[in-house]
């Protein structure tokens, strides 16, 4: 075990009843690396990264974020998740709030942070997103983009060591998707640790250092995104990639 | 070729679209059945509202004193006025009214920054109200200490005692259902049975039971020569009744907030009480308030029940003063002025709770 593995995954399984959604997975990420999962629907992508932030329980194995290991424990499970932030797929605003709202609620009140400065730090983010002129506006105000923006912004204002993401443009209309994609490129040129569920190849092969393949509980194969793309290995992979391309 | 687009104005609308006639024709008379149904109800508002309203305003007696200045055709409000007193505040000592007006002034004087917007102490004025004011008015109105004299419950009685039962009822019963909703949620079993067992178990028997059982049965489990407070007992009684009530309402809406909504404040590192206190009561809460409201207006109401162990709301009073030899034979006064006040009460809750959700609404789409 290495200081430099911000997140292992050793031997992970994980059941949903008599359902072995997890098989034996396994994976490292250093500090700064950007890691694609992809795989076809129910393969157990998003069960994966949720076991990350406890979402999901794993039954066997290990976990370990930044040194600390997930257990049942309450204290490591607040510890890990202050260091590491979720985006999904439909958002998940909070709709009774404004935008800065949304995004100074955690920092106020997991961090004791005082209101004057949360809210000078969630400005710099949602500039930093380019939507700065929608503090004051609800979520359902805004366009899917817009709002899965203000969902990274958010995200972003606890300063997590790692970022996941959960499909973060599959919910949004083709013309939204760059706009999302466009702040994720900059947030891992910018050296963020990222994990990322998503079927957006020209994002993997432009930011990813790995991709991992998932089907059936299982990582399947597991490369850097050129061999990946141009030399997969597993007849599974080949399959699901010559189904995507041609969409 | 390209085409030169140049952007259209806007136009006024149509004639036909606005005026009077127009909109009787568009509402009222659409179609055959739309004009059958609103030709019927304009027949019956004539038929019943001229011969209503004579009878309560026009020739209505206003002022005399006894019964011999009714007149015969209209009611009688001599008979209401006579023992207006009686109808605020039951048998409360006349010069010791000060003491409820002085709360209830109290109370408004409280509530009214709430209402203003520039007013930036509003959790605190609500907390100071909902915690330490009912103590001022227990204090004012019961008496015993600061040298105010006592005036024990038993005098208690009418409106005054309606609005104490119903707002007691309602502040108790909505943070009781509230933590019963969320135990009928939990995960852990043992809490989680033990709020249904108690909601299925108040929502099953009928409040005038309960009432009864509160008055009859409550005394029996204590040893004899205790006094324990009638009102007091009926008080217990209301709120555990509706609180099971308040719960299943309030359990409606959490169930109606999206699992999204509890995986990103998890995410974001909130704990179980900053989750729901922050981002799923506001949301679940929002969401029922016709059914909050509902509960609470049937509470209004079922607070009348008291009478059966021997509470004077105002009802009970109105049905004393029918008793009256000098009085008898006016039914329909005392009636139609109790369901007058009731339904003031509640009209103005359910004009507030629509006022509270248009302001509450922050354009999402549900
Ligand atoms: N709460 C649950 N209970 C039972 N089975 C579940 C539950 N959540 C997910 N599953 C099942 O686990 C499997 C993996 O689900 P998961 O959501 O991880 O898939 P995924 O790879 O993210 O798929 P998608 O691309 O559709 O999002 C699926 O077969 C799903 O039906
Ligand atoms: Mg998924």
């Amino acid at each position: 075990m290495s200081a430099e593995h911000i997140i292992e995954l050793n031997g992970v399984h994980k059941w949903y009843g008599d359902f072995h959604v997890l098989k034996d997975i396994n994976i490292t990420v250093q500090k700064g690396e950007r890691i694609v999962i992809c795989g076809p629907s129910g393969s157990g992508k998003s069960t994966t990264i949720r076991c990350i932030n406890h979402l999901e329980e794993h039954q066997q194995g290990q976990i370990i974020v930044d040194g600390t290991e997930l257990t049942g424990d309450l204290k490591h499970i607040e510890q890990i998740r202050k260091e590491v932030g979720m985006v999904f797929q439909h958002f998940n605003l909070f709709p009774h709030l404004t935008i800065l709202e949304n995004l100074t609620l955690a920092p106020i009140w997991v961090k004791n942070v005082a209101k004057a400065e949360a809210e000078a730090i969630a400005m710099k983010y949602l500039e930093r997103v380019k939507i700065p002129e929608q503090a004051d506006k609800y979520p359902g105000q805004l366009s899917g983009g817009q709002q899965q923006r203000v969902a990274i912004a958010r995200s972003l204002c606890m300063n997590p060591k790692v970022m996941l993401f959960d499909e973060p443009t599959s919910a949004l209309d083709p013309e939204m998707i760059s706009e999302v994609l466009d702040v994720m490129v900059e947030l891992a040129e910018d050296g963020m640790t990222m994990i990322c569920v998503t079927h957006e190849m020209g994002f993997a092969k432009k930011v990813a250092n790995r991709v991992i393949f998932m089907d059936e509980g299982e990582i399947v194969e597991e490369n850097e995104p050129n061999e990946f793309f141009n030399n997969p290995q597993n007849e599974r992979t080949q399959l699901f990639l010559s189904q995507i391309i041609q969409h | 070729m390209p085409v030169n687009h140049k952007k259209s104005p806007s136009l006024p609308p149509p004639a036909s679209e606005v005026g009077i006639v127009v909109w009787v024709k568009k509402n009222l008379f659409s179609t055959y059945a739309n004009g059958v149904m609103s030709l019927a109800a304009i027949v019956l508002i004539l038929l019943l509202l001229p011969p209503l309203l004579d009878w309560a305003f026009f020739s209505a007696t206003w002022s005399g004193s006894n019964r011999a200045d009714c007149n015969e055709d209209g009611a009688c409000w001599i008979f209401i006025a006579n023992r207006i007193d009686q109808v605020f505040y039951g048998f409360y000592p006349a010069e010791l009214h000060w003491r409820p007006n002085l709360a209830g002034l109290l109370l408004i004087g409280l509530t009214i920054p709430l209402f203003i917007k520039s007013f930036h102490y509003k959790n605190w004025l609500g907390a100071f109200i909902l915690i330490i004011y009912p103590f001022i008015a227990y204090f004012l109105i019961h008496g015993g200490s600061f040298g105010l004299e006592v005036v024990s419950t038993t005098k208690w009685g009418g409106l005054m005692l309606t609005l104490i039962l119903s707002a007691v009822g309602i502040v108790a019963s909505l943070p009781l259902g509230i933590l019963l909703a969320l135990g009928r949620r939990s995960k852990m079993p043992m809490f989680k049975s033990v709020c249904v067992v108690y909601i299925e178990f108040w929502r099953g028997i009928p409040l005038i039971t309960v009432l009864f059982m509160a008055s009859v049965m409550l005394p029996l489990f204590f040893p004899e020569g205790s006094d324990f407070d009638k009102l007091l007992r009926a008080l217990i009684g209301i709120t555990l009744f509706q609180s099971a009530y308040m719960a299943e309402v309030v359990r409606g809406g959490l169930q109606a907030i999206p699992k999204g909504q509890y995986e990103a404040s998890e995410a974001l590192g909130l704990n179980y009480p900053k989750s729901m206190g922050l981002i799923i009561l506001p949301q679940a809460l929002k969401l029922v308030i016709p059914g909050i409201v509902n509960t609470f207006i049937a509470l209004f109401k079922d607070t009348t029940l008291v009478l059966i162990i021997g509470l004077f709301d105002l009802l009970a009073i109105i049905n004393l003063a029918l008793t009256d030899s000098e009085w008898l034979g006016f039914d329909d006064e005392g009636y139609v002025f109790a369901a007058f006040v009731f339904w003031v009460f509640c009209f103005a809750m359910s004009r507030y709770s629509i006022a509270l959700e248009a302001k509450l609404h922050t354009g999402h789409k549900r």
